[in-house]
């Protein structure tokens, strides 16, 4: 047995125990899909559209059909197949809804859209046949911009979609905002206006998509095993688009090599393979490759912020304005929709600070370009990204330092609620601000920063002040107005006559080391070893429904469901326990220790192995009323707004003039997720979101050609950051009980991600303060750097220098 | 196409047979016809290193190369680290130090390690963040591994030093 870690007073929550997933996946013992192989089984490749747009004129898969090794071929027509619908319950005016079929029917709206579906013997074979297609398209003109889609006669992606707008919504303006900007103006104040721009993206997990589908006779069933986030979301989806009912359909996931939201919707190729499977009655496999994740993967990201705030002569925000502009790409995901971004970015911009006026349009724009869907963050990095600038503009306009103007503006007293009408429970905005530029100073960065200003060099100092929402209960999701409400989540958990549990949870492990997490909080809840909890989940069978994991809902939301249900099964113990010991339920409790001890007389004990004995193999013992078994479910949703965690990041850069390249030079995160159930997880979620963030402000970027060709088809063209790119990271924790979770804690999945890009932006431009340089837009490639460094005439030097 | 040859391989100290296609890749004939599925697919064009495996001791792309190239050859998989059902110090100091979440690109680092370490057993620090750049992981941000892979090396330096290093020491370079 792992022996006890004494986290806190004996207790599992706030210890570093090891991680239960580790020895499989150190072994290369860990299943994921593409190690699943059956008897029979047959290989799916797509067919993919090679033009942006186009109206499709013929597809010939004669010459498919003829490969050696291909079984079968089939287009949207063969199968016939109900395409994925994703809603808002909003008027037209705000929201377009439209269709993704499952393979492209009349026409192609990005390059990479698949259009047929090509069955083989072996994989190799199966590109063969998808080599020997042919498909005709008429081009209709690529909209491959906010430009593109807002021209006069432009094209249109979606013909009901005019103007190729989806999602159009004004969701504050308050009353007060035009006199407030009036009033900077006049009563020597600041108006600042910034425009920033963030790239797309791709999450990227190193796992790419995949799925095993075969029919099951015996339980008159199609058995979908695949890699999503949200299995019971792809069951009821997926049983719509074959028409089947959703009892048919079992989904169930391995292990995952990552996801960060990119597999927290519903992919159109893993209902197209589950249909043939169901069809031909055999196992069919289809494993995205690399080069299709890049072009025809759900992209993330490319959004444009107009923001313009008025500020007081003290420093103090007094209206902020903005119009968001995201481009969503060909289609609406499932079932977020295109308003996911939008909405996100109008209901939370005015992020940690006391703005008291507000105004915002968020629009979601259709382009022929890979759809997107939620990427760890949101919407938040760029919406961070806008209002951070804005301060770090208005410091510059009142010549204030760019933490103290942060200090004069952050929210100090809780719970506060905002003009977006949101409640934000206790954290601490304030101090990890202040623990982070201490930090900062202590280590003499600042000194240093100004050394290399006086011998030339370029080294800054950047701040970035964030909370995020997460625990998004139903409540939130039903503001934003989607048709599927997400929110709650269901935990299961079941004694055996050993008196060891099996915990299920509608949550799903892709990384976040769920099975010893929610594991630690049942060990706590019912005084168990953590060796005598097994979690399990990523089955639509095990759980009548749970939603999946994405923003961080795992520990607050699915984590207060697993407490609740070990806190009910606790319960039955103690009724049974009462029982067998001859005395009172309300002279009982559980003794932390295996068992169930009398109060009044602590030498009288029942252990669970007892108690099981009795539930299960001599259930003639048990208590009058009640039933053998021990089992409980439950479930948890959020209420009210969610919580919010929060964090400070701080980093030094330098930029060097000769080869634009910018180095990290320190990173510092102070976050707060409030109680923090296994600190190595937390640190090892912010390093990674961090180090995503990193790759989002100066790596990462999908951009297209004019006629809709994709930039990047491959890891020579897209740019992941390597180990020598990413510094050591600090990560100081705060915390701040949340009182809205069973357990206190807050979400700590995204943190990263969205701190990093302006932290990381606002540092550049501190470094480049002496050029007159300032850059809004990310990534910062090197050449964007020396192209800004050549606008304002600032001479390169030769060599590249490094830091003292 | 169809054109298929007998080849025979040693992978992990056993000789295995695979009747193949010349284009079929090792990383293929070890997951799918070996049933060595420890061994990733990340990109199938050599930069992420999932696939990383021994092949006479160096660390090799497995996606890079046929299987038919690797006849004469010894390999190593993840499959090939620890005994006995024990975590080897590597794979343990990779668990100790959270070098791993999602553990996809797991076994593609330990293999690079493993050669690396062979290679460089007094590595410093950034000598093996230099090294292990060679691979991607999304989830860590590197400095667990980077960690992992620096106690590794310290506490083998320090049993070779004490006589009881758990790796036989390698032959320096090639």
């Amino acid at each position: 047995m792992t022996p006890r870690f004494d986290g806190r007073k004996g207790r599992w929550v706030g210890a570093s125990v090891p991680r239960r997933e580790d020895p499989r996946l150190l072994r290369g013992r860990g299943r994921f899909v593409d190690d699943i192989q059956l008897p029979g089984m047959l290989h799916a490749a797509f067919v993919r559209s090679t033009v942006a747009h186009g109206a499709i004129t013929g597809i010939d898969l004669t010459a498919t059909l003829a490969v050696d090794g291909v079984v079968a071929a089939y287009t949207a027509a063969d199968l016939e197949l109900g395409d994925i619908v994703a809603l808002l319950d909003r008027p037209l005016e705000e929201f377009v809804p439209t269709a993704m079929p499952i393979l492209a029917k009349e026409k192609v709206r990005f390059a990479g859209e698949p259009v047929a579906l090509v069955v083989a013997r072996d994989p190799y074979s199966a590109e063969d046949g998808v080599e020997a297609a042919v498909v005709s398209c008429e081009p209709l003109g690529a909209i491959v911009s906010e430009e593109t889609a807002f021209a006069h006669g432009a094209p249109l992606v979606h013909e009901e979609a005019p103007g190729n707008v989806l999602v159009d919504v004004s969701m504050f303006d308050t009353s007060g905002v035009d006199a407030a900007f009036e009033a900077a103006r006049a009563g020597g104040g600041c108006v600042v206006e910034v425009v920033t721009r963030s790239g797309r993206q791709n999450a990227l997990p190193l796992e790419t998509r995949g799925v095993v589908a075969s029919w099951d006779d015996h339980d008159d069933q199609l058995l979908v095993r695949m890699c999503t986030q949200v299995p019971h979301q792809v069951r009821t989806a997926m049983a719509r688009s074959l028409r089947v009912p959703e009892r048919t359909v079992r989904v169930t996931v391995p292990d995952m090599g990552g996801g960060f939201g990119q597999k927290c919707v519903v992919g159109r190729e893993e209902i197209a393979v589950a249909a043939v499977a169901r069809l031909l009655h055999r196992p069919v496999k289809w494993i995205e490759d690399r080069r299709e994740a890049l072009t025809a993967g759900f992209l993330a990201r490319e959004q444009r912020y107009r923001t313009r705030a008025a500020f007081d002569s003290g420093g103090r925000i007094t209206a902020l304005e903005a119009d968001v502009v995201c481009d969503m790409g060909a289609y609406s995901c499932y079932p977020f929709t295109a308003g996911i971004e939008p909405l996100m970015a109008s209901a939370e911009m005015p992020s940690v600070y006391q703005v008291p006026e507000y105004r915002v349009r968020g629009r979601a724009i259709t382009t022929n370009k890979a759809p997107t869907a939620p990427y760890r963050g949101v919407s938040r990095p760029q919406y961070v990204l806008a209002i951070e600038r804005v301060m770090e503009r208005a410091a510059r306009e009142l010549g204030l330092d760019p933490v103290e103007i942060r200090r004069r503006n952050v929210i100090t007293r809780f719970p506060y609620t905002g003009v977006n009408a949101i409640t934000y429970d206790p954290g601490t905005y304030r101090e990890s601000l202040d623990l982070a530029e201490a930090t900062l100073r202590d280590e003499g960065w600042y000194e240093i920063r100004d050394g290399a200003a006086a011998r030339g060099r370029h080294i800054g100092i950047g701040y970035c002040c964030f909370s995020e929402r997460t625990g998004y209960g139903s409540g939130a999701f039903a503001q934003r107005k989607m048709t599927v409400v997400p929110g709650f989540d269901i935990s299961e958990i079941r004694m055996d006559t050993t008196g060891s549990v099996v915990v299920t949870s509608g949550t799903m492990n892709h990384g976040q080391s769920h099975e010893t997490t929610l594991a630690q909080i049942v060990a706590d809840r019912l005084g168990l070893h953590l060796d005598q909890v097994k979690l399990r989940q990523g089955d639509t069978e095990r759980i009548a429904y749970g939603w999946g994991t994405f923003a961080s809902r795992s520990v607050t939301i699915g984590g207060s469901a697993v407490s609740r249900a070990a806190d009910r099964l606790g319960e039955q113990l103690c009724a049974i326990a009462a029982h067998l010991l001859g005395t009172g339920q309300d002279n009982v409790r559980l003794d932390g220790d295996g068992g169930v001890v009398q109060v009044d007389d602590p030498a009288r004990r029942a252990s669970f192995e007892e108690i099981a004995d009795v539930a299960y193999l001599r259930s003639h013992l048990l208590p009058k009323g009640v039933e053998p078994a021990l089992s409980a479910t439950a479930s948890f949703d959020v209420p009210g707004d969610g919580t919010f965690s929060n964090a400070t990041h701080a980093v030094v850069v330098e930029a060097d003039p000769g080869t634009g390249q910018i180095r990290i030079l320190r990173y510092a995160c102070v976050e707060d997720c409030g109680v923090v159930i296994h600190p190595q997880v937390v640190d090892g979620q912010c390093r990674g979101g961090i180090a995503q963030g990193i790759a989002g402000a100066l790596f990462e970027e999908i951009t297209y050609a004019g006629n809709g060709d994709p930039s990047a088809a491959s890891f020579i063209d897209y740019l992941v950051p390597t180990a020598t790119e990413i510094p050591d990271i600090t990560v100081a924790h705060l915390e701040t009980p949340c009182a809205f979770t069973e357990n206190g804690a807050k979400g700590a999945g995204e943190g990263g991600t969205i701190g990093a890009p302006a932290a990381v932006l606002n540092a550049i431009n501190d470094a480049l303060r002496h050029t007159g340089v300032e850059l809004d837009t990310t990534p910062v490639h090197p050449q964007t750097v020396l192209t800004a460094l050549d606008a304002a005439s600032v001479p390169r030097r030769e060599e590249a220098s490094t830091p003292s | 196409m169809t054109d298929r040859h007998l080849i025979v391989l040693n992978v992990n100290g056993s000789e295995h047979e695979a009747l193949v296609e010349p284009r079929r890749t090792l990383l293929d004939v070890l997951r799918h016809d070996l049933g060595l599925t420890g061994t990733h697919t990340g990109c199938e064009h050599g930069v992420c290193g999932a696939c990383t495996v021994l092949v006479d001791g160096e660390p090799v792309r497995a996606c890079l190369m046929f299987a038919v190239q690797a006849e004469a050859a010894e390999i190593r998989t993840v499959e090939s680290l620890g005994r006995d059902g024990e975590l080897s110090d590597l794979q343990q100091a990779f668990s100790d130090h959270h070098g791993l979440q999602c553990g996809f690109c797991t076994p593609g680092f330990l293999m690079l390690a493993e050669g690396f370490l062979a290679q460089r057993p007094d590595a410093g620090r950034e000598e093996i963040r230099e090294a292990i750049s060679a691979n991607l992981c999304r989830c860590t941000g590197y400095q667990t591994i980077v960690d992992a892979v620096s106690a590794t090396a310290a506490s083998r330096c320090r049993a070779r030093e004490a006589g009881t290093c758990p790796v036989p020491e390698k032959e320096a370079t090639p």
